[in-house]
């Protein structure tokens, strides 16, 4: 290696040794042909089974939220609804996890496996509540923990809910490296993974995404006891796609093949996730689409070589609300039913309100999460911040009037709460484009291995493949 | 001066502007990628001079020196009439 090199090129050109070294996960194992991949081999031999997972978890103060049913939104709903519509809307308090979100649930099996790989510390990339489950999952399982978050703009101004995730990671223990604005923060984890030989408890492993299987396992079992049916659907925030992926999965696995699975994210159009100027002109960390979209038509744009997140696989209908609609549902969880939570997470909240109000009276939609809130997270500071940053916050019609960056518009009433839905054969296109230009492929030289890996993948018959196909020809 | 042993917080520039080559908007691209950790002082030292820390993951890093005794102020915003008039809409709702 010349000496001229930097030390950010030596790194990034070591990249793939230093992530083999920090997982150890042999990817290659799972390759097919071409775009294709055994997704289903890699999880079953690399995450844990389901019961393994329930008793970890069980272990470490982590599941077994109360599945509760919001009746005063549910009669809220039901008065905007035509007459015998309007679902029972029940939320899963996710926030009774030991750090006070789901992602616990994917921490707790990152920090067992790490342990019992001998690993000596954990480090996680992420401003989100991922952070304080991996430090709170590390302190519980006596390893040492970094997390690297993305934090400031150039001018040292921080996202009070980043900032106050950067608070919850040390009170529990870790070290928390924070940074400006950029993707170089890709190179910081790797340079302290690098060092530390710590694992690298990423978002998108198998163990992770496995250990969100029990919250679907949860979700079917409470309402087969509960109500003697499954949910008819099941409502994720989705970001990274981890939540629904994992969800959906325990749903399936637990008998609930026929629960609709449905993901929600917040409108962030317009909005660059790598910009300085616009990293605080959003009042959404996560949840939004500038995730949602981008690792649901390309998921292995991640950390690990092949993400075990892939949304499409499982997402039956996708929906977008606007910022001011999710404000405006978490005020009313507050004064409605006494629950003080989120934001994030009340996203899919917003959009079973609006849901419920076409599907039937006994019918049961799941919100399969919410979150703990705080100083800085929580929906007063945000909109407080949003203003100082010179974004007007005003009522009106969210879905016609809101810009992102430059306002947020609250709706007046619950009426005027509405959902957009997002086509997925357009994220489908978009996946199979990724994936061709990345693997080198032509649609029409794709054999028959990858045509029916695009059927598991994209969750379409391979009539419907083959007719998506036509479009790259 | 401030001593060994105090809880400091420092700064280190990882990558100057000129250096950033990540494909980035523009108007990142022209800003420094900065970094900020906090740790146990392992030797006297001056603010805004290099410091040696250990961090709180057992780990030794090198920066500038900004702060000593760091602290968070996070709250809960400034008063916002928005929030007065969806709590009371909401209660004429019930």
């Amino acid at each position: 290696m010349k000496d001229s090199m930097s030390n950010y090129d030596k790194v990034m050109s070591r990249r793939q040794e230093i992530l083999d070294k920090a997982l150890g996960i042999d990817f290659d194992a799972y390759e097919l042909e071409g775009i294709a991949f055994d997704y289903e081999k890699m999880m079953e031999e690399c995450a844990y089974p389901l019961e393994e997972a329930i008793k970890v978890q069980t272990e470490n103060g982590v599941g077994n939220t109360p599945l509760v049913e919001l009746k005063n939104i549910t009669s809220l709903a039901r008065k905007y609804a035509p007459k015998g519509k309007g679902a029972r809307i029940f939320v899963k308090d996710e926030s009774c996890n030991v750090s006070g979100s789901f992602k616990e649930r994917r921490a707790s099996m990152s920090a067992y496996h790490a342990k019992k790989k001998g690993y000596k510390g954990l480090i996680a990339a992420t401003s989100g509540n991922f952070g304080a489950a991996v430090a709170a999952q590390a302190t519980k399982q006596g390893l040492n923990c970094i997390v690297v978050q993305e934090c400031y703009d150039s001018k040292q101004v921080g996202q009070p809910e980043i900032i106050e995730k950067a608070r919850k990671c040390e009170a529990l223990g870790a070290e928390v490296i924070q940074t400006t604005v950029g993707p170089e923060l890709f190179f910081e984890s790797l340079s302290v993974l690098d060092e530390t030989g710590y694992f690298n408890a990423s978002l998108y492993t198998p163990f992770s995404i496995a250990g969100v299987e029990t919250l679907g396992y949860e979700i079917a079992r409470e309402c087969q006891e509960r109500f003697n049916k499954y949910p008819e659907a099941v409502i994720c925030t989705n970001a990274g796609g981890g939540n629904l992926t994992g969800t959906a999965r325990g749903l399936k696995k637990t008998g609930a093949k026929e629960t609709r699975i449905i993901g929600a994210s917040v409108n962030l159009n317009g909005l660059h996730m790598a910009s300085d100027h616009d990293f605080n002109r959003k009042s959404f960390t996560t949840g939004h689409t500038g995730f949602g979209i981008p690792f649901a038509t390309y998921p292995d744009r991640s950390d690990v070589l092949r993400s075990a997140a892939r949304p499409l696989r499982y997402v039956d209908e996708y929906y977008l609300v606007e910022q001011g609609e999710v404000f405006y549902i978490t005020e009313m969880l507050a004064q409605l039913e006494g629950y003080e939570r989120g934001p994030a997470g009340n996203t899919s909240l917003a959009v079973a309100f609006k849901l419920a109000q076409t599907m039937n009276e006994d019918e049961i939609i799941v919100v399969n999460e919410m979150e703990y809130t705080g100083a800085g997270k929580h929906i007063n500071p945000q909109l407080s911040f949003a203003r100082k940053n010179g974004i007007e916050i005003k009522f009106g019609n969210p879905k016609k009037e809101s810009i992102n960056g430059k306002n947020i518009i609250l709706p007046r009433s619950p009426k005027d709460i509405d959902i957009d839905a997002v086509d997925l054969n357009h994220l489908r296109n978009s996946y199979i484009k990724t994936m061709l230009n990345t693997y080198s492929r032509k649609a029409s030289e794709l054999s028959i291995v990858e045509k029916e890996y695009l059927v598991n993948e994209l969750n379409i018959d391979m009539d419907k493949v083959e007719e998506l196909l036509k479009n790259f020809e | 001066m401030i001593k060994k042993g105090s809880f400091v917080r420092i700064e280190k520039t990882i990558l100057k502007a000129s250096e950033r080559t990540a494909k980035i908007p523009e108007d990142t691209k022209s800003t420094d990628f900065k970094m900020w950790t906090k740790g146990v002082l392992l030797e006297n030292c001056e603010m805004n001079e290099l410091a040696k820390i250990k961090t709180m993951a057992n780990r030794e890093d090198e920066g500038i020196l900004v702060e000593v005794n760091p602290f968070y102020e996070l709250n809960y915003g400034e008063f916002l009439p928005e929030m007065v008039e969806i709590d009371l809409g909401l209660k004429n709702e019930r």
